[in-house]
């Protein structure tokens, strides 16, 4: 078994999924010949050719859309939009067509489609290409969005998202692409989507998060449990829909919650989670639920992107507020 | 300086507005059977148009984009395209979808508020009506290029009307079209308003169809009052596009006779003159006078058509009223091919309801 990156294990799945299935086609800007400008669909053009390996035009609508059309008639797109700074020109498609062809239609056609777009700040990137759309994605009806946080869960839910009836937006954390290595085997095994990951137990805390700010999440576990104290991690996985249940029974454990994300704070996943907790929750809990998350604000540029990720620093200190409420 | 490229719009007609034959009729035109099926095809849209209408003025349906004035256009579209063909449209396409096997009590369940007016028994795989405008050519661009990749000898229709041109997925997928060398006709109806918006307006382009140019896709413009023209240039289009020689555009020149929809009031912004002037070059009016005149066609024969369609539309439309509406839980059931567990308390809440 390899130990490969989290964009190795994309461009793995992608491989798998290809040579799995003859319906599976990648589209979108430089995914051929270049193999993607973070080189996710590397390899795929030689191995599967330009039928099945699509260089598109340079237009994000076209890509969304094309592969609604695609889908209909019974292929599996797998779309990429380069950066997800880029994907908001593709909402119309994703809103008012992707998630509504089967509904529309009363089953009579489906959209069997992934959108893979790179998410997130912390790559010192020009602007636009530090985006969490998340939340906005979130809020559509009739779609997966999904956002995995290791190259493990990159290779199989990616392999699940490819293999849903449904469309997918399958958001991958910039930040982690290259961060550090797992070893993934390539079992074609797909992992369950609509579930949340349980990282790490523990019995004082729940600390839930997604995408690239699980990292930092479980380094804070690491250092809290040479303090005595065991937090539960819990990776979100899908964002929608959420396995509320998971999360909910983690917390009537531990009685604690602390949620991490990059994205801004208002209207965000962590808000809604943090809004289901109150509803479902209330008697489980013994301090108030805290979320960390980036504030209000435009995505800074490089200069100051390090103020704007919420850090190790802020989880630590939401985890001792809860843990010192009561 | 020399020309670094140029082009030449080719306008097609066959039939004058007084119905008198102005160009070497095609082949089909020469057989009156099937001219007489088209006219035919073309007084049944006309008559369930007026039922609908009357149904949304009598609070039975829900709004409606009246068709009136574009016959020629539906039924030239709707009887060249091929059963396995796919079609895409837009809100004011009925008439090519009744050609097409979809039934007047679906369309107008549709139009009455319910999903399962766009789960037509047949086509399968054609799409339901697109209100948003122009998003359409890229779910074509999609469906075309599965076709080609398949290797099938098949084709998709898109139909936009001219103030979609003025979007950018008109354009991207028309550029998709070309580049990837799809088997895909887009057809532009004209009709020289977009709600309140004049043609002149919309954009400066001499023609629409040169638009297709951009996209280094063949365009061409024709009378979309004129069945003959219609029939015979989407005929062509979808022949060269079966046969892998790739996307054609087609703007139709004509007129809406009527309002945008049910909720507008074309009186607000356009003159009396300029539709009172439009009615005399209509498409059904120019057929039943080239017919007449062959002979293929008369007053008796009219009389029963008129009254045939008035029983099949008034069939259609008490099947329709008296369809009771879906159980609530149906916003659930077609979201996802299985709802998920996060939903199913939501779903149950609305049962029964």
């Amino acid at each position: 078994m390899a130990q490969i990156t989290l964009v190795e294990a994309v461009n793995l799945a992608l491989h798998r999924a290809m040579a799995d299935d003859g319906d599976v086609v990648v589209l979108g800007q430089d995914v051929g010949r270049d193999g993607g400008v973070f080189r996710a669909t590397l390899g795929l053009l030689d191995k599967f050719g330009p039928e099945r390996v699509i260089d598109t035009p340079l237009a994000e609508n076209l890509i969304a859309g094309a592969s609604i059309g695609m889908a209909a008639e019974g292929l599996r797109p797998v779309a990429e939009i380069q950066f997800s700074g880029f994907s908001y020109t593709v909402l119309d498609q994703i809103l008012n067509h992707a998630g509504r062809l089967r509904h529309r239609t009363r089953g009579r056609l489906s959209c069997p489609m992934v959108l893979r777009t790179p998410c997130g700040a912390g790559i010192h990137p020009p602007e636009h290409h530090s985006e969490s759309p998340d939340a906005m994605f979130a809020h559509i009806p009739g779609i997966r969005v999904v956002y995995p946080s290791s190259p493990k869960r990159a290779y199989g839910l990616l392999l699940a998202a490819i293999r849903d009836p449904d469309p997918v937006i399958f958001l991958e954390p910039t930040r982690l692409y290259r961060l550090f290595k797992e070893e993934v085997a390539d079992d074609g095994q797909s992992l369950a989507l609509d579930a949340c990951y349980t990282l790490r137990e523990g019995t004082d805390v729940t600390l839930v998060s997604w995408g690239a700010m699980i990292y930092e999440t479980l380094q804070v576990a690491d250092e809290l449990s040479e303090q005595g104290i065991a937090a539960e991690v819990i990776d979100v996985a899908t964002l929608k829909p959420i396995d509320f249940d998971t999360i909910l029974a983690s917390v009537a454990k531990t009685g604690r919650c602390v949620i991490v994300t990059e994205a801004p704070r208002h209207c965000s996943i962590a808000s809604e989670i943090s809004a289901h907790l109150a509803e479902h929750g209330l008697l489980t809990l013994l301090a108030p639920v805290l979320r960390v998350t980036a504030p209000d604000v435009v995505v800074p540029l490089s200069r100051l992107e390090h103020h704007y990720l919420p850090g190790k620093a802020q989880i630590t200190a939401a985890v001792r507020k809860v843990l010192e409420f009561a | 300086m020399t020309t670094a490229a140029s082009f030449q719009i080719e306008y097609l007609q066959f039939l004058d507005p007084q119905g008198k034959v102005v160009n070497s009729l095609p082949a089909f035109a020469k057989d009156a059977a099937k001219l007489v099926e088209l006219y035919r095809a073309m007084v049944l849209m006309r008559t369930y148009d007026a039922k609908a209408i009357a149904l949304q003025r009598t609070g039975q349906l829900g709004t409606y984009a009246s068709m009136l004035g574009k016959e020629a256009v539906e039924a030239g579209i709707g009887a060249a395209m091929a059963k396995d063909d796919v079609f895409l449209c837009t809100y004011r396409e009925n008439g090519v979808q009744i050609m097409r096997g979809v039934t007047i009590q679906e369309l107008l369940l549709y139009w009455g508020g319910d999903e399962r007016g766009s789960d037509f028994a047949v086509p399968r795989k054609d799409f339901p009506v697109c209100i948003t405008i122009a998003s359409q050519c890229l779910h074509a661009a999609g469906v075309a290029y599965a076709m080609k990749l398949r290797k099938q000898k098949r084709a998709a229709v898109c139909m936009i009307g001219d103030g979609a041109t003025s979007k950018g997925d008109f354009y991207e997928g028309l550029n998709a079209a070309g580049t990837w060398q799809l088997p895909l006709v887009f057809f532009i109806t004209n009709n020289q308003w977009a709600i309140s918006v004049p043609r002149a307006t919309q954009s400066a382009a001499q023609t629409l169809a040169q638009k297709a140019i951009a996209g280094g896709v063949p365009g061409l413009q024709i009378d979309g009052n004129d069945v003959i023209a219609v029939h015979h240039a989407v005929t062509e289009a979808l022949a060269k596009a079966h046969a892998g020689g790739g996307p054609t555009v087609i703007e139709a020149v004509t007129y809406r006779l009527a309002d945008h929809t049910t909720a507008d009031d074309a009186s607000r912004y356009r003159p009396p003159e300029q539709v009172a002037d439009a009615w005399k070059r209509e498409p059904i009016l120019r057929l039943r006078n080239y017919l007449g005149e062959t002979g293929a066609w008369d007053k008796a024969r009219e009389e029963a058509l008129l009254k045939q369609c008035n029983e099949q539309v008034q069939a259609a439309a008490q099947a329709y009223i008296d369809t009771p509406p879906p159980p609530p839980e149906q916003m659930f059931d077609h979201l996802y091919a299985t709802l998920p567990a996060a939903y199913l308390a939501q779903r149950a809440a609305i049962v029964g309801k």
